[in-house]
Parts: structure tokens; C-alpha cells; sequence
């Protein structure tokens, strides 16, 4: 009977190495530098990359880090520092509500408050979107790791006369950052392979889109337009871009859970 | 975890504006303002759900749950066939996943040394990260073609008399669906159950050992009972999870909204007809069924979502991200 | 990092955020039908005019519709032109009209994937009614072998594949289908979206040809030119003349030969009359609001459209498309004036 367990895990295990090594000989076999440089070709027609899908992701990902990041961290010192009652534990539940909520159902969302007061698709509403998904593990991740420092770390600081806010900014912060700073980059790689929210708030870009409130690509949506359509070109192209945007996830899950792992260990 | 934070009673930390002069006050309000906005973003989303959906809501009342046409053309209604395919595939999804990932959670608990189990749980969790466009994208052109030729023959062959298995399979179906998704969620019950299951005491091993018990026994009959609670949490999470894909799904699912008895014919899901025709609603009350059917869900995974971590805080154990 | 260059990299990253300077972009979305055709032309111009950037997103007809109604998007595009209901709501939330404005002529073709099968298949309009209502269901089904006599149709089950979302390729085929089946017309009628009686969805004209290439023993509807570029098999039509005809330039040209155009363009030229016509034949039309406030963006399609008409038709028998017919161009060019700022 035991030995059905290991085989279910050696099947776990076959699985994945099935995935990744499919994905990554496609993915490299159609990699070129005109991926990276030209933007798409017209339909039909061989050629061309995904230059500004790369951007495009780029500057969603950044417009998220920007929304996210403020709000989950300070909320996160707000619950491990200053919280008291029962507000702290209705922003808890409410957090995980919101992380559990599908993330269509966050574009719907990101669609009213951004796209249909704006009149028109944008970056800026795709970004609106990933941002508020980055913001629940933002703050349990800065909540958690804020709690595991040292009561006495606090303590040593106030005893010599350091108000509240500085305890936490140079004392307390610091001690975790490393904690913290990988379960950010967790958030971003999740957020970073959105496709549902972004099809209807950035919808799409076969070119560049200056600025902030136009239209925008990015690399998850490429490749599910690509992967559903009909051209073989375009079936090349969306696996040469699951390998980049698969490389860049597990590249910095591995890091940042490394990095993690030793905190804990040390800590 | 540590004992709560320190709060000094006023008296000790100052006046007011001692606090101000202190930066205290400002870091009091800046922060908590931040958490006050997960809370208003929270019920923002539930109102532009409801509000979005009042048009559908108006017209269709319960009915909307209870009715099995898609009709666009009449403007007629109902959520019935992506609740069965949202529901079937995340039910099949967990059949298949839940006998593989818990077994594979006792093994990594309970057979593997320390550090092969560290590495092996490393990896799987790496299963979890990867992103569900690549899993749709590896369903289209390596799962379907694989199901299509080598499962499904196999399955019709043995099991074909079973009404969930009759009819032509064309690649796209609930069965691939569920198939793409049950690899989606093993991670979160391998992941959840593996701790919970090392949480169990020594003692209970010990106690059960000593008199006599094999290791099999030990693990089945005494370590896994303790740990249920937790492990059925694990169970309700990725429920969850798989209620709420999107793209994975809409990619091998078929996108035919339809009630059926085969697994193997073509279906729809809540998520997936939201991404499919949420741009291209032409009228209000289109769009409002759409946002209506948002609305279900949301409602069906706050719950079950609110299960899971009943049960896994219930048992002790981290709750898994 | 240090500071100095972490402020660096910051400042780049917001480089990326600052709106080109002297580029004008215009966003459009809608039909998959023309979308081959959009995106050369938008490529073309682009060519001639780089400061400008015509982003066409192929959503499908519904959302051309919808989102042009909407205000989020500059123009749409549709192969089924917009009821009078749509048009009057397009009234009632901006405040004017709506014009059509045709661009190419394309065609549905049934495009199939019958395993031993290579020759065109003759498709009578009873087999196309049947074939989608669901009552013809194996590919050697008596009314398609009397239409293809010399060929040996296997005893299989036809898979029906049709659109997910609202479409205006799906219009143009239902359509039909309402003009040549009274029964179609009573139990499932047409529109860009309907409740299909069989078969699987897929999305977009790309996510169908897809699917069909995919499956085998199945039957969709796409236009013209996914089927060509994809060396897909796609068969005849039986038109109103009783002739079987395959879907290419003349016979597309044909059926909107001496049609009757309307002052606002919309039409409908399926099942047309005449020996040579392909009867699954369509304009393709973009939605253009008739006040748009914006000057640059005013002059900006005003001057893509002239084009259009213009230079712009030479480039549609590349890809399958049938220029539009001198009348018609003439009569819109007038139109194109209608446009105006506040």
C-alpha cells in the first residue's frame, strides 16, 4: 500500500517534468531574436514577434507593483503593528474574500470602475486589475513575516526612546524585509500569468501603445490568441512566448522560495 | 507565531501631539487607511456585481439558476449549463487529483526522508506557480491529442457502457477540462495536506507502533484520521480554485453551453463564457446576464472558500497560499 | 543597486509611460470576417503615415457593435449591420448617429475535415439547414450523397462547429440559412448571437477553422480567406439559380452585382439572384460615430476611409476579399462627408 503513495508521487513528479520539458523544447525551438524585436506580423502573414507584448507586460506588471505593493504592505503593518479589536479581523476575512475571488470576476470589476468610466480599454485598467489581485498576498505576506520578528527587537528599540513609527521603520521592517520582499515577488510572478482579467480592460495591441490609457498587449494574452487560432505561425509563436513567460515565473518562484527557505532556517 | 504586538496604554505613549511630533500618529493613520481600502475595494466589487447584474436580476429573479437556455437572440437567460459545467468539472477534477495528491502527500509525510521530501514538495509546488494560459496552451496541443489517442479508446474500451462515457469525443470536452484541471490543483492538496499531516504529534505514531501496528496501518488507521480536518480543508481549497479557473478551461472545454450526461461531449463554464462573450454582450441585457452569472460566482466560491479555512484553521497547519 | 541607478532604471521605466509625442492612435474592434483584410490595410497605412496607429482588435461582430455603442472603442466593425433597435440605442447613449460604411465583400464557406474525403463537396441548402438544426447527423446522410454522387462519404457523425461569442460571420450564415429554411427561421432565426440547436463553439473565425482542423468528421462556417490560408477543403453552394458554386472572386462579385444599395448601407445579399452568384456572400461594414469630436482623430479616418476606397481596394484580392463594386464605392465616397466634428 505504501508503495502506491510513492508511485502517486513519482506520477506528480512525471507530470511535471512532462510539462516543463514539452514546453521548453517547443518553446526554445521557435524562440528567435525577431521575437523579441518586431512586432506582430498583419494575419496570415509569416514573420514578426512579440516586441511589444513583452512591453506590454512590462508596463502592466509595473502599473500592478505600483497599486499593490503600497497598499498591501502599509495594510499588512497596519494588522501585525497597530491592530486591535475587530477590524483587524474583518480586514483579515475580507482580504482572504478578495484572494479567493476568481480573477474574471476581478476583470468585471477592473471593467466597471475603470474601462466604463474611461470609455475606453487601457493599460491603466489592466493594470487597476493585477494590482488589486497583488494586494491580499501583499499584505498577509507583510502581516506574517512582520509578526515573526522578535517582540524583543521592539522592545530593545522603544526602551531607547524610539517612538512607534521609527521602531517599525528601522527596526522591525528591516528585520523581515527579506521575508517580505520574496512573498512580493511570489505575488508579482502569480500576476504575472494573468490572461482572464486583461481581456477585457488592456483587450489587445498589435502595435506599440504609448502612455497609460490606450490599449496594450502582453504576453499571457498573446498566447491565448495565438493558441486558439487556426495559424501555424502563430501556434510557434505562442510557444516560444510560454517558454519566456514560464522561465520568468519558475526563475523567480525558485529564488524567492530559496531565499524564503533560508529566512525561515535562520530566523 | 509571536504574542501580539505591544500597545502601550495612552497615558504612556504621550499626548497627542507627542504622537504627531513622533511620526506615530501618521503611521497609525497611513496604514490603517490601507487596510480600510482592501475592505472598501471588497464591497466596491460586490456592488458593482450587484449593480451590474440588476437589469438580469429584475427580469429573470431566481429563475436565473434554474433555467437552461442561453438564448441571445430571445434574450433568454439561465445559468444552469455552466453551473453543471463549472460544478462537474471541478467535482471530476477533485476525483482524480484528491486519491493521487493525498497519496503522494502521506508518501512525502511519512515515507520520504527530510530532505528528499523538502525537494519533492519544492517541485510540486512549482506545478502551482505555473501560469493556467500555458496550461491551456499545453492541454490544446498535448493533452487533447494525447486523450484523443490513447485514454479515451482505452476508457471507451472498459468503461464505455457507463453513460458518462458514451458518445463521440472530439477532443475539447468536460472530461479534457477536468483532466487539464485536476493537474491545476494536486499541487494545493499535496501542499496543504503534506503539512498538516506533519503536524500530527510523534506520539500519535508512537502510541500506535508500540502496540503493535505496521507503518501502513499506523498511517491510515491513526495519522490520517487525525489530520481529516485539515486534509478535507485541503480538498474544499482546491475546490475553490478549480471553480474559478478561467483559461485553462475555456481553452479545452468546448464552449458549448449545454447539459449532458457524457462527460466526453462538449460543455461550458461560468468562467469561461464570461471570458468568451464578455466583450462582445450587444446588449445591456446580455451584458447584465453575464455580470449576473460573475455574481453566482463569486457567491459559490466565497463560500466554499470560507469551508476551506474553517477547516484547516480548525486543525492547526499554515493556510496554504 | 545604488541609489543613483536605481533612480535611473525608475526614470526609464516611466519613459516607457510617456505618450509618444506626435502619435495619433486610433482604436477599433470587431469582426473576425475582414480582420485578415483590417490588419494589412492598418499595417499599409501605417507604412504610408507612421505617426499613426490603427489598433484593430478582432473580438467578433457583437463587440463591435457593443463596444463602438459603448464609447470604447473609436470604431467597430460588422458583418451583420446594426438593427434599428441597436441604432437607436447607439442614438440614446451618445447623443448621434451611427453610419455603416462598407469596406470588402467576403463569403462564408462550409469548411469541413472528412478523413478519405478531398474533392469539394456539394452542399444543397436543405443539407446545410439539416446539417446545423441537427436533423442530417452522419456524413452519408441521403441528401448529401445525392448532391456528391461520385464521392464514397463515410458513416460517420457530422461534428457541428459554430461560434462561441456574437458574430457577424454567424449572421451572414444564419441569415442564409432563415432565407433558404423556414424551419430555421421559426426555431432558432438569426442575429449575431443564437441558441445553436448542435455542435461546439469556437471563437472567433480563427478559433473555428481551428477547431474544424482539429476534428475530424466536422463542418463550420468561416470566411473565405481563414479557409485558404489554412488549405482547408470547403465546398459548393447550390445558389438560387440551381447552380453549385464555389466561393472565390467573381462568383462573391457576382452576387452583389446590381444590388440595390441603400442610402445607409445596410444590406443583405445573401442568396442572391443570378447564375454565377456564391449564395453565402456579404458586405462587411465599420461603424463610425457621425460626430466625432476629436479633430485629429476626424481627420484621421476621414483620410484612412478615402484611402480605403481608393488605393486601399487593390489590396483585397491578395487575400480572397472582392473589392467593392464601383457604385458603391462612388456612393460612399459622398458619404464620408456626413462625418463631422461637434
Amino acid at each position: 500500500m505504501l508503495s502506491l503513495t510513492g508511485a502517486c508521487t513519482v506520477v506528480i513528479i512525471g507530470i511535471l517534468l512532462v510539462i516543463l520539458g514539452y514546453l521548453f523544447w517547443n518553446g526554445a525551438r521557435y524562440l528567435t531574436v525577431d521575437f523579441f524585436t518586431k512586432l506582430p506580423a498583419p494575419v496570415g502573414e509569416s514573420g514578426g514577434g512579440m516586441a511589444n507584448a513583452i512591453v506590454g507586460s512590462g508596463k502592466l506588471l509595473l502599473l500592478a507593483v505600483l497599486i499593490g505593493v503600497p497598499f498591501g504592505f502599509l495594510g499588512g503593518v497596519y494588522l501585525a503593528e497597530f491592530g486591535t479589536g475587530i477590524f483587524p479581523s474583518v480586514v483579515r476575512y475580507m482580504t482572504d474574500l478578495l484572494n479567493g475571488v476568481p480573477s474574471i470576476v476581478i476583470g468585471i470589476f477592473a471593467y466597471g470602475v475603470v474601462v466604463a468610466r474611461m470609455h475606453h480599454f487601457s493599460t491603466l485598467a489592466g493594470g487597476v486589475a493585477l494590482g488589486v489581485m497583488m494586494v491580499p498576498i501583499a499584505l498577509r505576506t507583510t502581516e506574517e513575516f512582520l509578526r515573526g520578528v522578535p517582540q524583543s527587537l521592539r522592545e530593545g528599540a522603544m526602551a531607547l526612546g524610539a517612538s512607534k513609527a521609527r521602531t517599525i521603520a528601522t527596526v522591525v521592517i528591516p528585520a523581515a524585509i527579506k521575508g517580505i520582499f520574496s512573498g512580493m515577488m511570489l505575488d508579482l510572478a502569480r500576476v504575472a500569468g494573468e490572461t482572464a482579467p486583461l481581456l477585457f480592460t488592456s483587450l489587445g495591441n498589435r502595435f506599440w501603445s504609448p502612455g497609460w490609457d490606450k490599449p496594450t498587449s502582453a504576453l499571457p494574452e498573446m498566447i491565448y490568441h495565438y493558441a486558439i487560432s487556426p495559424y501555424d505561425e502563430w501556434h510557434r509563436q505562442a510557444w516560444a512566448a510560454g517558454f519566456v513567460l514560464l522561465t520568468l515565473v519558475l526563475l523567480v518562484n525558485i529564488i524567492a522560495r530559496q531565499v524564503l527557505a533560508r529566512t525561515s532556517h535562520a530566523g | 507565531m509571536s504574542a501580539a504586538p505591544t500597545i502601550l496604554p495612552r497615558s504612556r505613549v504621550g499626548t497627542f501631539a507627542d504622537r504627531l511630533r513622533a511620526g506615530d500618529q501618521f503611521a497609525y493613520t497611513l496604514t490603517l487607511v490601507c487596510a480600510a481600502s482592501i475592505f472598501l475595494v471588497t464591497c466596491l466589487l460586490v456592488y458593482e456585481l450587484w449593480i451590474g447584474s440588476a437589469l438580469s436580476r429584475e427580469k429573470f429573479g431566481w429563475n436565473f439558476i434554474f433555467t437552461s437556455t442561453w438564448d441571445p437572440v430571445r434574450e433568454d437567460f439561465g445559468a444552469v449549463p455552466f453551473m453543471f459545467g463549472t460544478v462537474v468539472t471541478s467535482l471530476v477534477s477533485l476525483l482524480i487529483s484528491v486519491p493521487i495528491g493525498l497519496g503522494a502527500a502521506i508518501f512525502l509525510s511519512e515515507m520520504a526522508l527530510p530532505s528528499i521530501s523538502d525537494t519533492l514538495t519544492f517541485l510540486i509546488e512549482l506545478l502551482a506557480a505555473v501560469p493556467s494560459v500555458i496550461y491551456g496552451l499545453l492541454g490544446i496541443f498535448l493533452l487533447v491529442p494525447v486523450l484523443e489517442s490513447v485514454v479515451v479508446p482505452v476508457l471507451k474500451g472498459t468503461l464505455g457502457f457507463l453513460p458518462i462515457f458514451s458518445g463521440p469525443f472530439y477532443g475539447v470536452s468536460l472530461f479534457s477540462a477536468s483532466v487539464v484541471l485536476s493537474v491545476m490543483i494536486v499541487p494545493f492538496i499535496i501542499s496543504v495536506s503534506r503539512e498538516v499531516l506533519l503536524a500530527v504529534p510523534v506520539d500519535q505514531r508512537e502510541a500506535a507502533l508500540s502496540v503493535g501496528a505496521t507503518k501502513w496501518e499506523t498511517t491510515w488507521q491513526v495519522v490520517v484520521p487525525y489530520a481529516k480536518r485539515g486534509i478535507y480543508g485541503s480538498i474544499f481549497l482546491a475546490l475553490a480554485r478549480a471553480l474559478g479557473e478561467t483559461m485553462a478551461v475555456t481553452m479545452v472545454i468546448g464552449n458549448t453551453p449545454k447539459v449532458q450526461t457524457s462527460l466526453l461531449g462538449p460543455g461550458d463554464s461560468i468562467a469561461s463564457v464570461i471570458a468568451n462573450q464578455f466583450t462582445e454582450a450587444t446588449s445591456d441585457m446580455y451584458i447584465s446576464a453575464l455580470i449576473e452569472l460573475g455574481l453566482v460566482l463569486f457567491a459559490i466560491t466565497i463560500i466554499i472558500n470560507g469551508l476551506a479555512r474553517l477547516l484547516i484553521l480548525t486543525t492547526g497547519g499554515r493556510v496554504a497560499k | 543597486m545604488t541609489r543613483r541607478s536605481s533612480l535611473t532604471v525608475f526614470a526609464a521605466l516611466c519613459c516607457l509611460g510617456l505618450p509618444a509625442f506626435g502619435q495619433i492612435s486610433l482604436t477599433g474592434a470587431g469582426a473576425t470576417f475582414p480582420y485578415p483584410m483590417y490588419s494589412k490595410w492598418f499595417d499599409e497605412y501605417r507604412k504610408l503615415h507612421p505617426n499613426l496607429e490603427i489598433n484593430y482588435q478582432s473580438i467578433g461582430s457583437g463587440g463591435g457593435i457593443r463596444q463602438v455603442t459603448e464609447g470604447t472603442v473609436d470604431f467597430g466593425a460588422t458583418d451583420g449591420p446594426m438593427t434599428d433597435e441597436q441604432m437607436k440605442a447607439f442614438r440614446e447613449k451618445r447623443g448621434c448617429d451611427v453610419l455603416h460604411f462598407p469596406t470588402v465583400l467576403g463569403a462564408d464557406v462550409p469548411v469541413y475535415n472528412v478523413p478519405g474525403v478531398a474533392t469539394d463537396l456539394n452542399f444543397t441548402p436543405e443539407a446545410l439547414a439539416g446539417i446545423f438544426l441537427g436533423k442530417i447527423t452522419k456524413w452519408n446522410d441521403p441528401e448529401l450523397a445525392k448532391a456528391n454522387p461520385k464521392v464514397k462519404l463515410p458513416n460517420t457523425d457530422i461534428l457541428v462547429i459554430h461560434r462561441s461569442e456574437a458574430s457577424g460571420t454567424t449572421y451572414v450564415w444564419v441569415d442564409y440559412l432563415s432565407k433558404i429554411s423556414s424551419e430555421w427561421q421559426t426555431k432558432v432565426g438569426k442575429g449575431v448571437a443564437v441558441n445553436w440547436p448542435v455542435g461546439l463553439g469556437g471563437k472567433g473565425n480563427e478559433g473555428v477553422a481551428g477547431q474544424v482542423k482539429e476534428s475530424a468528421n466536422s463542418i463550420g462556417y468561416v470566411e473565405l480567406i481563414y479557409a485558404a490560408q489554412n488549405k482547408m477543403s470547403y465546398g459548393r453552394v447550390r445558389n438560387s439559380a440551381g447552380n453549385f458554386v464555389k466561393a472565390d472572386l467573381a462568383s462573391v462579385t457576382a452576387a452583389a452585382a446590381g444590388v440595390e444599395m441603400p442610402d445607409d448601407f445596410r444590406v443583405s445579399i445573401t442568396n442572391a439572384s443570378g447564375k454565377t452568384a456564391y449564395p453565402i456572400a456579404s458586405f462587411t461594414w465599420l461603424l463610425i460615430p457621425e460626430v466625432i469630436k476629436d479633430k485629429q482623430k476626424l481627420d484621421v479616418i476621414t483620410g484612412f476611409l478615402h484611402w480605403m476606397l481608393g488605393p486601399g481596394q487593390k489590396f483585397t484580392e491578395a487575400l480572397e476579399y472582392a473589392p467593392l463594386p464601383k457604385p458603391v464605392v462612388t456612393k460612399e465616397e459622398k458619404a464620408i462627408s456626413k462625418l463631422h466634428g461637434s
